[in-house]
C-alpha cells in the first residue's frame, strides 16, 4: 500500500533538482481513544520539495504534521527520516533531528525582540551550557557572536531589520508570522514544517509569505511540508500535494492533477448523501 | 585664477585622483561604513581604494570603454559608490538613476544617454531592466550587487558586483597598465558625472558636470564650513541626485570623510542614531516629519514630562538661536539654557540622532519658520542653501551666525548672482554646468555666452543684509485678472507650515480670485483624530470629515491674515478650497520624484474639480484614476465638498 506518487530524484519544471526521499511515513494510524484521527495514511517527502498537505477543517492535518514532529505518537505504522526509521520520538528530538515548525497559532514570546525570538531558535545548537553563556566569556562568547552572525542571517533574509530590536507582541500579525519562520530557520533546519503560514492574512501580506517560502526552498535549499487552506497558494507553491479527508489519504500528486480529482472536488464541495 | 587651471596638468583633477591621494593621506581611516548583518561594517579609504580598483579592472574586462555611460540603480550603498569612482577611474562616465522610478522614466534616460553597462542593487532593478529591454536595446551587461532571486536567471549577460571584482584582481596583470594610463588622461575638464533633473516640466535632461565643477564646488562649499576628514555623513539621499553626489562623493573625497550608508530605508532613523552624523543634509520634508514626530509623542506623555517640556522649549526659543549665534545672552539665562540641555535638549538631539551635528542643511523648498528655529533653538547649527543640478548645487548660502528662516543666505564663494528687471535669478560660478546632453536647445536657452545661467526662480535681495529670497518659480509668479501679483508657492508654502497638511496647491493665475487644494498629512491628521475620538476606516473618509474641514478652513483663514499683510500679495487669499480624497503622488505624475508639485499635470487631471471651485458649488463628485506600487492602474471615486474661506479686504488692517 504505497500509492505514492513517483519518488525517483527528478528535475522540476523550474529547474530545481529533487532529491532522494527524505522522510517516509507508512501506514500511520492515530487514535485519540476511540476518535480515529488519522487512518492509514502513507506519504512520503523529498529532499528539496516543497510538499503541501490540504483538506477541509479536521481532516487530520494538524494531526498529522504533529506526527512528523514527534508531538503525537501514532499507535500504528511507521516513519522513517533521513533512512532512520523512528519509534517513539519526542519533539525536542525531532528538532535535533533537523525538523523545525511554525504553528497555527503565533507562538513566540510576546515580550522578547524579534532578535531574541530568533535567537531562541538557535537554543539546541549552543554547546556551551548555561553558567558559561551567563558569564559571556571565552568559548560561549566566541559562540553567541557566532550564533548571532547565523540569526542576523535570518533577519537579512526575512527582510526584518528594521523590528529587529522591538518586543513581538508590538508587531502586526504578518510580522509576528515572518518571525516566527524566522525562529524555525534559525534551527537550521533539514525539514520546515508550516502550519497554516498564510492564516488570517490580506492579500499583499500572503504574496510576501509566498515569497520567502520560495526563497527559502531555492535559496537554502530546505525541504518544507507545509499546511494551507488558501487553494491558490497550495497551488502556486507546491510541487506536491497531499489530500486527507476524514483522517483518509484521498489524493496524492502534483497540484493540478490533484486539482482535477474527483474525490478532492467532492471533498470539498461536498457529495449528495 | 581659472587660467592657471586650465593650462598647468593638475595632480588632483578627477575624483579617481582625490581616491589615489586619501588612500594615501587617509589611509587608515574610515572612508565608507554600511550597517549589514546588525554591524556596521567598514572600509578605510587604502581598503576602499583597492575594492574599487578591483572593480575598474573588472569593468576593462568586460569591455567598458573610454565616454560609456555605466548607469548605476539602487539605494545608498558603499558598493554602487565603489561602482560609480570605478567607471571615473575607466574614463567612463556614471549616470546614477532614481531607484523609485517606474521601468518607462528608467527606459527614457537609459535610451537617452546609450548606457552599455548598468549597475543594479538587486532583483527589483534587474528586473525593470530587463523590462525594457526592447527600448534600450543598447544595454550590454548588467551587473547586480545583491545575488538574491536572480539564481535562475539567464546569466549570459548578467554578472555579480562580487564576481566582476573577482575577474579584476586576477586580470590585474593584463589590465593594470591599461587602468594607470585611463586614469591618468582624466582631465580637469573631462565629465565628472552626468546626472538627470528630475524634471519638474517634461523630459527629464542629462546634467553634464566636469569634474572642474564638482571638484571646485566641494573645494568652496568645504572650506566654507570648514569641514574635515572627521566629519561623518549618513547617505540616505536618492543617488541619483546632485546633493548626494557633492555630499558623498565630492566633498568626501575632497576632504577624505566619512560616509555612512543605512541598512535599509526602513532603519533610516535608528541608523541615524547610531552614526550621530557631524555634518547632516535634510530637504525640509525630513525636519517636519521628524518634528511632528516629536509633538505626536510630547501630546501622549504624561503631564510632568509635558510641562518640563514645553516651559524649557519656550526658553530654548527665546535664546536658543542668540546662543547659538554667539550673540550675548545674560548669565540667568544661559545658566536655565544649561539646564535645559541637560534635561531636555541634550536627550532630545540624542533621540533624533542630532547630537554630533556640528553643520546642518536643508533645502530644495522652503522651510517653515517653527520648524527651522525648534531645530536652531536645540542648539542645531542648521541653515539654508539655494542651489540646483545645473549649479553643482551651490548658489547662495547661509554663513554661520547669519541664518534665519525666510531667506537662503549670500552668493556661496566664488558665485556670482543677478537678478533681471522680471525677478528671475541668474549665477555664474565654477559649479556651471557643461551642457545637457544631446539638447543644444535647452542648453542655450538656459546657459548664456558669458556662462549666466537662468534659474528660473523669481526673488530679490535684501536691502542692508545683502541675502537672497526666493518668492516662487518665476514661470508661476503670474498676474491675476486684475492684475495683482499672483505667486502660488508662497502661499503654498505658508499653508504647509502646518503639520495638518502635507500638500497644497493653489490656483489663480488670470483669474479673479485664488483657490486651493489641499492634501492633509495622515500621520498628524490621523493622530489628532485619535486623540479626539474621530472614527474613520480609510484616507478618503478622513479627508472629507467635516470636523477635518472645520481644522482646514482655520488654517486657510490664519494664511489669508497673514497674507494680507503683505501689500503686494494681498491678492492671493484663498476664497474657496477643498480636501483632495488623495494624496497626491509621483507615481500618478502628479509630483516629482523629489516631491515638487507638477502644476500643469494637476491643472489637466482635476479640470473638473477646478471648475467647481470657480463655479459657486458646494459640492463635487469626482473620479481619479490611481497607479498602485506596482504599476497597476486603478480608479476611485468620491464626492468633495467646497469651503469658502473669509477673506481680509485689502486696503483694511489685518491684525
Amino acid at each position: 500500500m504505497s500509492a505514492t506518487a513517483a519518488v525517483r530524484p527528478h528535475v522540476t519544471e523550474d529547474g530545481r533538482e529533487l532529491g532522494e526521499v527524505l522522510m517516509d511515513l507508512r501506514n500511520i494510524t492515530l487514535r485519540f481513544g476511540g476518535v480515529t484521527a488519522i487512518k492509514d495514511v502513507s506519504f512520503n517527502i523529498q529532499q528539496g520539495e516543497i510538499r503541501a498537505i490540504i483538506g477541509p477543517n479536521g481532516a487530520g492535518k494538524t494531526s498529522m504534521l504533529n506526527v512528523i514532529n514527534g508531538f503525537y505518537h501514532p499507535q500504528e505504522g511507521s516513519i522513517t527520516f533521513r533512512g532512520e526509521t523512528r519509534s517513539r520520538m519526542r519533539p525536542h528530538d525531532a528538532a535535533r533531528q533537523g525538523i523545525s515548525r511554525t504553528f497555527q497559532n503565533v507562538a513566540l514570546f510576546q515580550g522578547m525582540t524579534t532578535l531574541d525570538n530568533i535567537m531562541a531558535g538557535r537554543a539546541l545548537k549552543m554547546r556551551r551550557n548555561f553558567l558559561w553563556q551567563m558569564l559571556r566569556y571565552g568559548p560561549a562568547l566566541e559562540e553567541e557572536i557566532e550564533h548571532r552572525r547565523k540569526v542576523e542571517e535570518v533577519i537579512d533574509f526575512l527582510e526584518i531589520e528594521h523590528i529587529r530590536k522591538t518586543p513581538v507582541g508590538r508587531l502586526p500579525y504578518g510580522l509576528q508570522k515572518r518571525v516566527e519562520l524566522g525562529r524555525a530557520l534559525a534551527a537550521e533546519p533539514a525539514l520546515l514544517l508550516l502550519d497554516e503560514p498564510m492564516a488570517g492574512m490580506n492579500v499583499e501580506e500572503k504574496e510576501d509569505m509566498s515569497r520567502f517560502i520560495l526563497d527559502v526552498n531555492e535559496q537554502l535549499g530546505t525541504t518544507i511540508a507545509l499546511i494551507e487552506h488558501d487553494m491558490g497558494v497550495v497551488m502556486d507553491l507546491a510541487d506536491r500535494v497531499v489530500v486527507l479527508d476524514y483522517g483518509r489519504k484521498i489524493a496524492d500528486g502534483k497540484p493540478d492533477e490533484v486539482q482535477s480529482d474527483q474525490a478532492v472536488i467532492d471533498a470539498y464541495l461536498g457529495v449528495p448523501h | 585664477m581659472d587660467l592657471e587651471d586650465t593650462s598647468a596638468p593638475r595632480a588632483l583633477a578627477s575624483i579617481p585622483a582625490l581616491l589615489e591621494r586619501n588612500a594615501k593621506k587617509f589611509a587608515t581611516r574610515p572612508a565608507y561604513r554600511e550597517k549589514e548583518y546588525g554591524i556596521w561594517q567598514s572600509w578605510t579609504w587604502l581598503e576602499a581604494a583597492e575594492e574599487i580598483r578591483a572593480l575598474a579592472l573588472g569593468f576593462l574586462a568586460l569591455g567598458v570603454e573610454k565616454g560609456d555611460f555605466v548607469a548605476i540603480i539602487g539605494r545608498n550603498r558603499p558598493a554602487l559608490y565603489w561602482s560609480m569612482v570605478a567607471a571615473q577611474s575607466v574614463g567612463a562616465v556614471p549616470v546614477p538613476l532614481y531607484q523609485d522610478a517606474v521601468a518607462e522614466e528608467m527606459a527614457y534616460v537609459l535610451g537617452h544617454c546609450g548606457a552599455r553597462f548598468v549597475v543594479a542593487e538587486d532583483q527589483e532593478q534587474v528586473d525593470k531592466v530587463l523590462e525594457i529591454q526592447e527600448k534600450a536595446p543598447q544595454i550590454e551587461r548588467i551587473i547586480y550587487l545583491d545575488p538574491r532571486g536572480l539564481r535562475k536567471y539567464d546569466h549570459g549577460r548578467l554578472h555579480a558586483l562580487r564576481d566582476v571584482q573577482a575577474e579584476g584582481r586576477a586580470a590585474q596583470e593584463r589590465f593594470g597598465k591599461e587602468l594607470e594610463a585611463r586614469k591618468a588622461a582624466l582631465g580637469y575638464d573631462d565629465t565628472c558625472v552626468m546626472l538627470y533633473t528630475s524634471g519638474t516640466t517634461g523630459r527629464p535632461k542629462g546634467v553634464v558636470l566636469s569634474n572642474r565643477n564638482i571638484i571646485e564646488s566641494s573645494k568652496a562649499s568645504a572650506e566654507f564650513d570648514n569641514l574635515t576628514e572627521r566629519e561623518d555623513v549618513l547617505a540616505y539621499l536618492p543617488m541619483a541626485w546632485v546633493g548626494d553626489f557633492i555630499f558623498s562623493i565630492g566633498q568626501a573625497y575632497w576632504t577624505g570623510f566619512c560616509v555612512n550608508c543605512p541598512e535599509s530605508a526602513d532603519t533610516m532613523m535608528t541608523d541615524l542614531r547610531e552614526i550621530g552624523p557631524t555634518y547632516y543634509f535634510a530637504p525640509p520634508r525630513v525636519f517636519e516629519s521628524q518634528l511632528t514626530n516629536v509633538v505626536i509623542r510630547m501630546e501622549d506623555a504624561g503631564r510632568f514630562k509635558k510641562r518640563l517640556f514645553d516651559s524649557f522649549m519656550a526658553h530654548a526659543r527665546k535664546v536658543g538661536p542668540a546662543i547659538l549665534d554667539g550673540r550675548p545672552v545674560g548669565i540667568w539665562d544661559r545658566l536655565k539654557y544649561r539646564l535645559g540641555d541637560l534635561l531636555i535638549y541634550g536627550p532630545l538631539k540624542n533621540v533624533l540622532g542630532f547630537s554630533r551635528v556640528r553643520v546642518g542643511y536643508t533645502a530644495g523648498e522652503a522651510i517653515g519658520p517653527e520648524i527651522f528655529e525648534f531645530y536652531r533653538s536645540l542648539g542645531i547649527n542648521l541653515k539654508q542653501l539655494y542651489g540646483q543640478t545645473e549649479a553643482t548645487v551651490f548658489i547662495t548660502i547661509q554663513p554661520d551666525g547669519e541664518v534665519r528662516a525666510d531667506t537662503v543666505g549670500i552668493p556661496a564663494p566664488g558665485v556670482e548672482v543677478r537678478i533681471d528687471e522680471k525677478g528671475e535669478i541668474f549665477y555664474r560660478s565654477p559649479g556651471v554646468f557643461v551642457e545637457y546632453y544631446k539638447n543644444p536647445e535647452s542648453t542655450a536657452s538656459t546657459k548664456d555666452a558669458e556662462g549666466w545661467v537662468a534659474t528660473g526662480d523669481a526673488g530679490f535681495f535684501e536691502e542692508g543684509t545683502g541675502h537672497l529670497r526666493i518668492i516662487d518659480r518665476a514661470k508661476d509668479v503670474g498676474k491675476m485678472a486684475d492684475g495683482r501679483l499672483f505667486a502660488p508657492k508662497y502661499i503654498e508654502n505658508k499653508l504647509k507650515f502646518y503639520p495638518n497638511i502635507l500638500e497644497a496647491v493653489v490656483f489663480g493665475d488670470g483669474r479673479e480670485m485664488c483657490t486651493a487644494f489641499i492634501n492633509i498629512d495622515l500621520t498628524a491628521v490621523g493622530n489628532w483624530a485619535e486623540r479626539n475620538n474621530i472614527a474613520y476606516a480609510s484616507y478618503q473618509e478622513l479627508a472629507a470629515h467635516p470636523q477635518v474641514y472645520e481644522m482646514i478652513q482655520e488654517h486657510v483663514e490664519e494664511v489669508n491674515r497673514s497674507v494680507a499683510r503683505d501689500e503686494m500679495l494681498s491678492g492671493c487669499q484663498i476664497h474657496r478650497f477643498l480636501i483632495l480624497h488623495k494624496e497626491l503622488d509621483a507615481d500618478d505624475g502628479e509630483m516629482t520624484r523629489t516631491r515638487k508639485v507638477r502644476r500643469r499635470v494637476i491643472e489637466e487631471k482635476y479640470a473638473d474639480l477646478i471648475t467647481a471651485l470657480y463655479d459657486g458649488s458646494h459640492s463635487i463628485h469626482t473620479e481619479t484614476e490611481v497607479t498602485y506600487e506596482d504599476g497597476r492602474k486603478g480608479r476611485i471615486s468620491a464626492t468633495l465638498e467646497i469651503r469658502d474661506v473669509a477673506v481680509v479686504e485689502s486696503g483694511r488692517d489685518a491684525a
